[in-house]
């Protein structure tokens, strides 16, 4: 037993500097899968950064020679989309009128229908439950044409506020499977001393429950945003062309040429559309991890 | 009428009824501790009294008003928890201020009612932090200032110490016991710990399979017990039971009780105990403290036997030693002085004090005597 000891601390040196050996390989092929993951990203800021004649003359990787905002200028609010020279500004901004009500209503009634599901459980609930989360998986195409005709009864056809409605309710199967799971772990005892305290449905919510769901809201918003703000069917099945996303006219954008592609000015356009995910992921990202992690230990 | 009023209250969930018709009436000021093992139905009656569950029959008035379809916030009723359930977003002024805030008491008189709660619990200097970080006891004192700030009629209990650690559990249990002599409010305390039932109650309500087995003060509840359950869950050590049959020593009746190396010993009733029985079967209960070594014997009491038996086990806990040894068939405590000499193997005399047997019938487990 004591020569085993102490023929293991003998060893150590030695293992240790195939420790060392064995993370630098590790640290080497990360590097290399980090860079394959990150060269589209390069490809397309330094291609939306230089002049058309440089991409065109075969320089796809290189840095550019002659650095210009131009193409982002253009994509911005001149470029053609579609039948009108507008840029993709007025479609960033649909898009932000279209993803800004869809993602606050959706999280709001998907934690409210979390708390009634887990706290003020119903005859049936559960069966309510297992229909919402079914709503999660119904494929898009098969809502297509219901959905275009409810949005042409409701008067809400070719708008913003249409889609608004549709990502809404699609979105709340979503919301309520986060929130549910989230307050199930909630403890009801809580619940149980604020109603003997005296506070109602609504308080206990704004006041109790709320304030303690943090972690699970960011994963819902940050779920939710991506979702909505990518969507592409929706947008292009039941928007006009006043009403369009960024992502239906950013493919408008790449579709409608005037002659040449301008493949810097598509690229400029393509990182518009995905700079608010990107940015919300940067803000958010460290809660998304928390918040997922959230119930599945307690702490 | 009594101040807590509960009548044939029941409780089903769809078929299963969790709680029987029960009947306890508590006078003001009364501390009443509903005692059982787990899944016994004490809970479900307290978060009945609260209105936290619905009273599938029967009625519960406090004060002299019907509690049926009354919300918890109406009922002029606080409740601590198991796990405190303090809010975790608020300060412990915020919990403590939360519940008089929502039943629109102004301001002023809050703080004022705050800080007396604070002096009263001595957690003044914790009123600016947040429950996550208050240890197990602090936590204790904050839910007990939270239901203290109401002025309930009723103070209901669930479990409120079994959270903590054996120490503060005996500390904190004093402190209950003070707070209930000092504001003399009516209490419903809620506990699996029978200790803390005994310590703590005017009256306890012994409970198990949603029936109330007895309901009665502690010293009832300890020395007649009304059945076989009651018998061996209150007290500890539990009550020694074991088989002996009734028969007659001398023209009175007697226990006829088997010892470990097959001889039998009789043990005479106290005068006018089991008369006419003989040749019955029975169950005998004898507390470990009235099993002890001769000179430990009770001077006052009336039919003190002396019977030798063969010690299977000491146990010395220091104030007092246990020493088991075998009747009917069972292993049977007695509570010997600490200084005795005595060693498994020895055959010994125990002294047993049949004053304070009782009798059980061996099929109901209800008592005969």
């Amino acid at each position: 037993m004591t020569d085993a000891t102490l023929d293991h601390a003998a060893a150590a040196p030695r293992k240790a500097s195939g420790l060392k050996i064995g993370r630098w390989v590790l640290y080497l092929v990360l590097g290399v899968f980090c860079i394959y993951y990150l060269l589209p990203l390069y490809v397309m800021l330094v291609n939306s950064l230089k002049p058309l004649s440089e991409i065109t003359s075969g320089g796809m990787m290189a840095l550019p020679k002659e650095w210009t905002l131009a193409p982002w200028q253009s994509a911005w609010s001149t470029a053609q989309v579609g039948v009108n020279a507008t840029g993709l500004r007025p479609y960033f901004i649909n898009s932000l009128v279209m993803v800004i009500p869809a993602v606050a209503l959706s999280t709001i009634l998907g934690a409210l229908n979390g708390y009634v599901l887990t706290k003020w459980s119903f005859r049936g609930s559960t069966i309510v439950f297992g229909l919402l989360l079914f709503g999660c998986f119904i494929p898009f195409q098969m809502v297509l044409i219901p959905m275009a005709r409810m949005l042409g009864l409701m008067g809400l056809a070719g708008t913003v506020p249409g889609l608004v409605f549709v990502h809404l309710v699609y979105g709340i199967g979503f919301s309520t499977l986060y929130f549910r799971n989230y307050y199930a772990a909630f403890p009801t005892e809580l619940v149980r001393a604020a109603q003997i305290d005296g506070a109602g449905f609504f308080t206990i919510f704004w006041r109790i429950l709320l304030p303690s769901s943090g972690p699970i809201a960011v994963v819902c918003i940050i779920w939710q945003f991506t979702n909505i703000w990518n969507d592409f069917l929706f947008g292009a099945s039941f928007s006009d062309f006043d009403s369009q996303p960024m992502t239906v006219a950013l493919n408008n954008l790449v579709q409608s040429s005037t002659g040449v592609k301008e493949y810097n000015v598509h690229f400029a356009g393509a990182i518009m559309a995905a700079a608010p995910t990107l940015l919300v992921y940067i803000v958010a990202g460290r809660f998304f991890v928390r918040g997922l992690m959230a119930g599945s230990v307690k702490g | 009428m009594s101040f807590l009023d509960i009548r044939q209250a029941t409780k089903s969930y769809g078929s299963v009824k969790v709680l029987h018709e029960t009947n306890i009436a508590v006078e003001k000021g009364e501390f009443l501790v509903l005692v059982g093992p787990s899944g016994c139905g004490k809970s479900t009656l307290l978060n009945m009294i609260a209105g936290l569950e619905d009273i599938t029959t029967g009625d519960i008035a406090i004060n002299g008003r019907s509690m049926n379809g009354v919300k918890p916030a109406d009922r002029n009723i606080a409740m601590v928890f198991q796990s405190y359930a303090l809010y975790p977003n608020m300060t412990v002024k915020g919990n403590i201020a939360f519940g008089m805030e929502m039943h629109g008491v102004p301001k002023p008189e809050r703080e004022k009612k705050i800080a007396d709660v604070a002096d009263l619990l001595q957690i003044g200097q914790l009123l600016d932090r947040k429950p996550g970080q208050l240890s197990g006891g602090q936590r204790q004192r904050v839910a007990m200032g939270r239901a203290l700030t109401r002025d309930p009629d009723v103070f209901l209990f669930d479990e409120p110490l079994s959270n903590l650690d054996a120490k503060l559990r005996v500390d904190m249990r004093t402190e209950i016991k003070k707070l209930h002599q000092r504001l003399g409010t009516t209490i419903v305390y809620v506990t699996h710990d029978q200790i803390e039932a005994l310590t703590l109650s005017t009256r306890i309500a012994v409970m198990f399979g949603g029936h109330v087995q007895q309901l009665g003060t502690p010293k009832e509840i300890y020395d007649n017990p009304a059945n076989m359950f009651v018998a061996g869950f209150m007290g500890s050590p539990s009550m020694n039971l074991f088989p002996a049959k009734v028969a007659e020593a001398n023209g009175t009746p007697a226990a006829e009780i088997r010892l470990a190396d097959g001889a039998t010993a009789m043990l005479p009733f106290a005068p006018g105990k089991m008369a006419g029985q003989t040749g019955r079967d029975i169950v005998l209960g004898i507390r470990p403290e009235a099993i002890t070594d001769e000179g430990g014997a009770d001077r006052s009491a009336q039919a003190v036997h002396t019977i030798e038996a063969p010690v299977e086990l000491t146990e010395p806990a220091g104030s007092d030693t246990f020493v088991v040894t075998q009747m009917g068939g069972k292993d049977v405590t007695g509570r010997f002085r600490a200084d005795v000499q005595v060693a498994a193997g020895d055959r010994f005399p125990f002294s047993v004090n049949m004053d304070k047997a009782v009798a059980f019938d061996p099929a109901t487990e209800a008592r005969i005597g």
